[in-house]
């Protein structure tokens, strides 16, 4: 395949959804083998109350361990990490993670599309965007700076997204590199790993 | 997005021309505020740009307040202001006289929110606040105590899941779609410029409270800024960051204990 090939040397998958993607997150991540050659970087749209539910959720489902987001933590291969509620998440150039309160982007903070084109400039062809269920337009914007740094866009199957306005938006303004429902992202994901 | 060489070049001009020092901002966050800037603006050519901030003063001004980040809430995260007035005023409060400082306080409102719980509290009478923040206008702001009404609801609930028992509406005079807040809470209150890239420590505070700046800076400016705080502590003093900041890339762990689960530290030695 020859998308294979641009694949080879995943470094960053970054998943960002909105209402619905909890229940995709949940058919996906608890699936995924321990260990990972990449790290995991979720990016969800939730209220300030929710805080640390996803976090908890997540480490409990999943085998692969989940690393606190604290300012300038090391992004490192193998672990999961999840954008806390109320600041936007950015890469910097020696691979840490940074925190941002600035103004709302797409009405969300975090933003998708502010982490997405954040990581494409870091991770360039290292880094696939998956973008799962929602019911605005966040993520379009960064999926196409992913795909134009070459690295991978995967957008979940509207018809099997709970809210499918979000994938269908990117699908119409961008051109996907895949159209996956949730098995399909698994398998795709598995594909990747190199561990 | 802007070139990462055409950042450097205006993070160099910019302190070649004015004197400040942006080259220890944290370059994901800077970047993107500045291309953001450059966006709007509608300039062609990045130099186009460049030559108008190293020419127009008054335009240099109005780009530092574009950049820098000015989002600040009331009673942001209120179980962080829970544990404040529940753990940390009691203590402060045995103290004859309380000196605080919010380090980069914005546009004020962590300011009147800490009024508010020191009035209620019994400690503003022997309290003084210092607010500092590198940009003057904020400043002008936060003097004023006028905040957009569209934000009270917000701030209303905070300040109850913060622990508040009175009638949140009494602190403001609303008006023309602006809350102004009483001024026996600023009575208190003493704002001034200060630049923690670059001044040095002030006075001795009881309590230092500086949210959600830090993020804005790499590692070494975070090691300098900490280590200012450090020097401007009481011991058994407090220091109180963001929910996602932390000291422990900046300073050795042995002279601070963390207090609570928040993002509180107490300086337990000199």
């Amino acid at each position: 395949m020859e998308e294979n090939k641009r694949i080879t040397n995943c470094r960053v998958v970054i998943i960002g959804g909105s209402a619905g993607s909890l229940q995709a997150l949940l058919q996906i991540l608890p699936f995924v083998e321990n260990p990972i050659s990449f790290a995991i970087v979720i990016v969800v749209h939730r209220k300030n109350s929710d805080e640390q539910t996803l976090e908890d959720l997540i480490a409990l489902k999943s085998k692969i361990k989940v690393k606190e987001v604290e300012d300038k933590v090391k992004l490192e291969s193998g672990f999961i990490y999840i954008a806390p509620s109320n600041y936007h998440l950015l890469f910097e150039k020696n691979e840490t993670l940074s925190l941002d309160t600035s103004e709302k982007i797409n009405y969300s903070r975090p933003s998708i599309d502010v982490s997405f084109e954040s990581a494409a400039e870091i991770y360039r062809e290292h880094l696939i965007g998956i973008l799962l269920s929602g019911s605005n337009s966040d993520g379009t914007v960064g999926l196409r700076a992913i795909q134009t740094a070459g690295g991978i866009s995967v957008v979940q199957n509207p018809l099997s997204a709970d809210m499918p306005f979000m994938p269908n938006n990117a699908i119409l303004h961008t051109t996907p590199d895949f159209i996956l429902n949730t098995e399909e992202i698994l398998e795709f994901i598995k594909e990747i790993n190199q561990e | 997005m802007i070139e990462d060489i055409e950042l450097e070049t205006l993070i160099n001009d910019v302190y070649e021309y004015y004197g400040f020092d942006f080259g220890s901002y944290s370059r994901a966050s800077l970047k993107r505020r500045v291309s953001r800037v450059f966006a709007l603006e509608g300039f062609k050519h990045f130099h186009d740009f460049l030559s108008k901030v190293r020419t127009d003063p008054e335009y240099y001004k109005r780009m530092i307040d574009e950049i820098t980040v000015n989002v600040t809430e009331m009673f942001r995260d209120p179980s962080f202001y829970l544990t404040l007035r529940k753990e940390v005023l009691p203590l402060l409060g045995t103290k004859p006289f309380i000196r605080i400082w919010h380090a980069g306080c914005s546009t004020g409102e962590e300011v009147y929110s800490m009024a508010i719980m020191l009035k209620e509290e019994g400690l503003l009478h022997k309290s003084i606040l210092y607010a500092t923040d590198i940009n003057a206008s904020v400043l002008e702001t936060a003097k004023s105590g006028i905040f957009p009404l569209r934000m009270i609801k917000d701030y209303a609930d905070n300040y109850r899941d913060a622990g508040g028992q009175q009638d949140f509406s009494d602190y403001y005079i609303a008006n023309y779609g602006f809350a102004k807040f009483n001024e026996n809470l600023s009575e208190k209150m003493v704002f001034s410029q200060h630049n923690l890239v670059s001044d040095t420590s002030f006075n001795e505070f009881d309590l230092i409270l500086c949210r959600n700046v830090l993020i804005y800076f790499d590692n070494n400016l975070q090691k300098r800024v900490v280590n200012l705080f450090d020097d401007s502590l009481a011991v058994l003093g407090f220091l109180a960051l963001g929910t996602k900041e932390t000291i422990k890339y900046s300073i050795s762990q042995t002279k601070y204990k963390q207090f609570a689960k928040e993002k509180i530290w107490r300086k337990i030695k000199e």
